[in-house]
């Protein structure tokens, strides 16, 4: 009996679930009979559960909720919000006393005549006029006998009761947490919604019949059995990976085969148990419409909650840890994010606002995104609040492009709610939020637009428990780096082709023309030297856009290994995300890749001073960036995006030649042109000329410089006010501030023609310029309005489209293909599917310019596809795509045709 | 790595209320004592991994039969010089589920102590150890404070 109690609180815990969701659809959707005959069922079969185990107390309440769900199915009673409101109550009421019975093992001593007695006040005042063949309201006396009711009503009850016992301990399950009875398996809910029911008792049967079938082929077993397999076959996997360590150094013999079967049986099993950790995120997400529907009703705002993708399977690990960020920020969106109907009835939005919930994998990951069309956040108030609360000065914030300024929200001790209501004050724990996120190695991004609405979009990894990952090592210890973080390897020496050098104390990596910033692990990690070896290993690692190299010494092979969360005092140390034993037994650490990277770039991170003010400073931002600081000009510090940067040269002044009245130096096979920062650059006769080199695949161009500075890794925050040529504006980069420059400006002085106007042309053209990057805005822009067309920008493809709702005209239409919000292959779509912009030219803009992205991107409806990696070349392709994509016969739109 | 299991026989619990049983050893010449309910294994560590970045009071991580456990460098705990020792000892404890083991001189004995010769910390007791200590009691081979084991891991991280 003991079993089937525990099966009992487990299944009505689901079903309440189940009627917690279903309730809310129904309430939308009252016509609906397929809904409702499937919540009267669950209640019925919870109030005859209840009489056959002999619980009063619960049998009495879900009866007087069955009443008035029997007088919405007779039509006696109207579906109102009121009616709804209480069966929601009395549904609470039984989880109340679930949990209470799970506790003490008994039902608890209690009346619930309160609750009764309004629901039947309400039954009772619907059904007055008809009274009498309806179903009778049971009276209290009447209800706390019903336990034993059925013996005395004999045998043909009980067996109903029988039955539908019987109905429930073999209806379908999938493994689920019985810790946690209120999770509802998403299958279930849809094979019971699928079932139509339009008579009671026929189909119900065949109902009975169909989930028996499914019975056999599930099983419901316990959390701490799966847990307890997982921890095993990690234990199994790291004893497979000793043996094969040891066979590795072995010469072939008997074992090497059954060795091998052994190996794969076990990553077959590790993939079976991880498969069955696996939980549809739909299980975190069944609580929301209930709580979205309370606090519409609440605060008397209409909202609908969307979700897509709730089949999506992630580790359960996992879903117990976004459960309740996702469960937050629904709340703010519902409660804040929001508008009541008058208020969006006057902005021109429908009255009822919508939150979108979407899920889906990809490569490797899980994305979440959580939408709301509501009035978006209040970036003016969230300026001050900020400046208020001493996270930022006016001047840093002044600086700062609105993206920028939103993510203080995520900032601990952060609140814009003016009045912070019962159910949530914006931005109360979105610090919470973040932090919870990033300790499962996910991010979360936040778009916003005012007037229309806010977007969160969440990555997560699928798993935590097991992953594949790089052996490094460095001063003699080894260290575990996570794979998918791995971008590529490159050996280092002096004799090789890759070199590491130095600006000022930062360590760079030439590679492919690019400079890469580098951290040196040991630096970071305060290791003693070692040796005077100069061969090395760069880890190229990615995390966000971020792309830097982490300098080792050694390089091992890449091992699959068991995830181990550090103990929680080593939990303060940014560097690790965890540590696991290797195949041989030792222990290792598992850097954290997003915790190393804001040292890139840095000054030398032997000064530990230093690295801790950065690291309380900014925590690694996905829109953050590598910057040379340099000075040539004046005494001004002035800031480059690393990235433009091919290469540092120091000429010798001797070798400047000069030809038809520039500077030039013999390069390679060719002429690269000299440009100085600004026309009053003393030119040495002597000694040495550091210069900047910009280059592409057959041209370059050197900018002389004074003096090269530092690397510094920080946000990007350019105020766009510079009027002096060659200068994009003012930031502050590392707490200095620096005047940014424009790379355009000087390629065009190299090569006037690239830029040279068409000059012939009578009317400007328009361009329509979405990028949610400012930085590639503020690089493209120029370029185009030098060569005389107007520029509109736009953030990303919502402002895109708002534009095309403003009626605006454009001739051609540049866009990134990663953006917030709406992507621009959603744009490239919505472009071509309305007639207002489907003939305007489409040219994509991308960091990711992969044969599969050009084609998903042609695809979608772009005309042509450029690659943002290399934005010195961006002028001549920009202008190659403009001919092709507008038109052949046209002038040409960058260039003077020849 | 060696492994002695603690055998404590029930009797050896502190089963009434008039006495308690530690596990006593010493750092740097004082003796401490942790109670023995609270001892899951004493061990002679080899191999410690060390944790470079980590706050300086954890000496590493072990391997304890497939289980990562952190090593808490007692004198740096105590605010101790560091010493030369030959040969040290580890006794595992475990706090708040998570297991850590206790780097010192030398491992003692389990007596049994009775409630009798429990004193309240002298008031001049340095403020590390005041934090740590649960009480001080007088024995035969001279004062043994006794430690707290959860307030000896509340170690502050930045």
């Amino acid at each position: 009996m003991d079993d089937l109690f525990q099966e009992f609180l487990a299944e009505t815990a689901e079903s309440l679930a189940v009627l917690d969701v279903e309730l809310v659809r129904f309430e939308r959707e009252s016509s609906d009979t397929t809904i409702l005959s499937n919540i009267f069922r669950l209640m019925h079969t919870i109030k005859g559960t209840s009489g056959f185990l002999g619980l009063p107390r619960l049998g009495s309440v879900a009866h007087a909720g069955e009443n008035i769900l029997g007088k919405f199915r007779d039509g006696e009673l109207e579906v109102t919000p009121r009616a709804v409101t209480l069966i929601l109550k009395a549904i609470d009421r039984i989880r109340g006393l679930l949990t209470e019975m799970e506790a003490a093992g008994a039902e608890p001593a209690g009346s619930d005549a309160d609750l009764i007695d309004e629901i039947n006040a309400l039954a009772e005042g619907a059904s007055a006029p008809s009274c009498g063949s309806g179903a009778e309201p049971a009276g209290l006396d009447e209800l706390s006998n019903l336990g034993p009711r059925f013996s005395e009503d004999g045998f043909p009850v009980a067996a109903e009761l029988l039955v539908e016992v019987a109905e429930v301990l073999s209806a379908p399950f999938q493994v689920l947490a019985l810790a946690e009875p209120v999770l509802a398996p998403e299958p279930v809910m849809a094979a019971a919604a699928s079932h139509a029911l339009p008579k009671e008792d026929q189909p119900k049967q065949a109902e009975v019949k169909e989930q028996a079938a499914a019975a056999a082929s599930s099983i419901r077993v316990n959390v701490d059995v799966i847990e307890n397999l997982m921890t095993l076959i990690s234990e199994l996997v790291l004893t497979r990976n000793q043996l094969l360590q040891t066979q590795r150094g072995q010469k072939d013999n008997d074992f090497k085969v059954p060795l091998q079967r052994l190996s794969h049986i076990t990553s077959d099993l590790q993939d079976g148990v991880t498969r069955m950790r696996m939980q549809p995120i739909g299980n975190a997400w069944n609580k929301l419409p209930r709580i979205v529907r309370d606090l519409a009703v609440e605060t008397g705002k209409k909202i609908e909650l969307v979700m897509k993708g709730a089949e999506t399977e992630l580790d359960r690990q996992v879903l117990e840890m976004i459960k309740d960020p996702l469960t937050h920020m629904v709340r703010n969106s519902a409660d804040h994010g929001i508008e009541n109907g008058a208020n969006r009835l006057a902005a021109g939005k429908p009255e009822t606002g919508t939150i979108a919930l979407d899920a889906y994998h990809e490569s490797g990951h899980i994305y979440i995104r959580i939408a709301d069309d509501g009035r978006g956040l209040n970036v003016e108030r969230i300026r001050q609040k900020a400046v208020a609360n001493g996270l930022t000065t006016e001047a840093a914030i002044a600086g700062m492009s609105e993206q920028q300024i939103l993510q203080f929200i995520f900032r601990p001790g952060f609140s814009t709610a003016e009045v912070v209501t019962s159910v949530s004050g914006r931005g109360v724990g979105m610090d919470v939020v973040r932090t919870n996120i990033e300790r499962i190695g996910g991010t979360i991004e936040l778009s916003s637009v005012a007037g229309s609405g806010t977007t969160f979009l969440i990555k997560i990894p699928l798993t935590l428990a097991i992953v594949s990952a790089l052996i490094v090592e460095s001063s003699q210890q080894r260290f575990a780096i996570p794979q998918l973080n791995v971008l590529e390897l490159v050996g280092v020496s002096d004799r090789s082709e890759a070199r590491v050098e130095t600006v000022n104390t930062s360590p760079v990596l030439r590679l492919r023309d690019r400079l890469l910033p580098l951290v040196s692990l040991r630096g970071a990690l305060g290791l003693p030297p070692q040796g005077t070896s100069q061969d090395r290993f760069v880890v190229v690692a990615q995390v966000g856009a971020n792309t830097f190299g982490i300098i080792v010494d050694r390089v091992f092979d890449t091992e699959e290994i068991v995830v181990k969360p550090a103990a929680p005092i080593l939990r303060g140390t940014r560097f690790y995300a965890g540590n696991t034993i290797l195949g041989d037994g030792s222990v290792i650490m598992i850097l954290d890749p997003n915790g190393l990277s804001s040292f890139a770039g840095q000054i030398d991170a032997g000064d530990s001073k230093a690295q801790d003010s950065h690291g309380a400073a900014a925590g690694p931002m996905s829109n953050r960036s590598s910057f040379l600081l340099f000075r040539a000009g004046g005494t001004e510090l002035k800031a480059i995006p690393l990235e433009l940067v091919s290469r540092i040269e120091e000429l010798d002044a001797k070798a400047i030649e000069h030809v038809g009245g520039r500077r030039v130096i013999q390069y390679g096979q060719h002429l690269m042109p000299l440009v100085p920062f600004d026309a009053a650059h003393s030119w040495k006769d002597q000694g040495h000329q550091k210069v900047l080199v910009f280059s592409d695949n057959d041209r370059s161009m050197a900018l002389a410089v004074d003096e090269v500075v530092d690397i510094v890794c920080d946000e990007l925050t350019v105020e766009l006010s510079s009027e002096h040529p060659g200068l994009l504006g003012s930031a502050i980069i590392a707490g200095k501030a620096a005047d940014i420059v424009d790379v355009s400006h000087f390629l065009a002085l190299a090569f006037a023609d690239w830029f040279e106007l068409a000059k012939s042309r009578a009317a400007t053209r328009r361009a329509l310029l979405v990028d949610d990057s400012p930085f590639f805005r503020n690089l493209v822009t120029p370029l185009l309005t030098s060569a005389r067309w107007s520029v509109t920008t736009a953030n990303d493809g919502v402002e895109a489209l708002k534009l095309r709702e403003d009626g605006q005209q454009f001739d051609v239409i540049i866009s990134d293909i990663e953006m917030p919000n709406l992507d621009g292959l959603a744009l490239a779509g919505a472009i071509r599917s309305d007639a207002r912009w489907s003939r305007v030219p489409l040219i994509a803009l991308s960091s990711h310019a992969e044969e599969n992205d050009v084609s998903a991107g042609r695809e979608a409806g772009f005309d042509e596809y450029l690659a943002k990696s290399d934005p010195t070349r961006l002028p001549e392709t920009l202008a190659r795509a403009l001919r092709q994509a507008i038109g052949r016969g046209e002038t040409d739109p960058l260039r003077r045709a020849s | 790595m060696t492994t002695i299991e603690t055998t404590v026989a029930p009797s050896a619990d502190n089963h009434g209320k008039d006495a308690e049983a530690f596990v006593t050893f010493t750092v740097a010449g004082q003796l401490f004592g942790v109670p023995v309910t609270q001892v899951q294994d004493i061990l002679t560590p080899d191999a410690i991994a060390p944790v470079p970045g980590g706050p300086p009071e954890v000496r590493g991580l072990i391997n304890l039969r497939g289980r990562i456990v952190t090593v808490i460098d007692m004198r740096t705990r105590l605010a101790l010089p560091r010493g030369d020792e030959k040969t040290v000892m580890c006794v595992t404890v475990e706090s708040d589920g998570e297991p850590y083991t206790l780097l010192v001189d030398s491992v003692g004995d389990v007596i049994k102590l009775p409630r009798s010769l429990r004193e309240a910390n002298p008031a001049t007791l340095d403020a590390v150890w005041r934090d740590v200590a649960d009480a001080v009691y007088r024995t035969d081979q001279g004062l043994l404070v006794a430690l707290h084991i959860d307030r000896l891991m509340a170690i502050e991280t930045k």
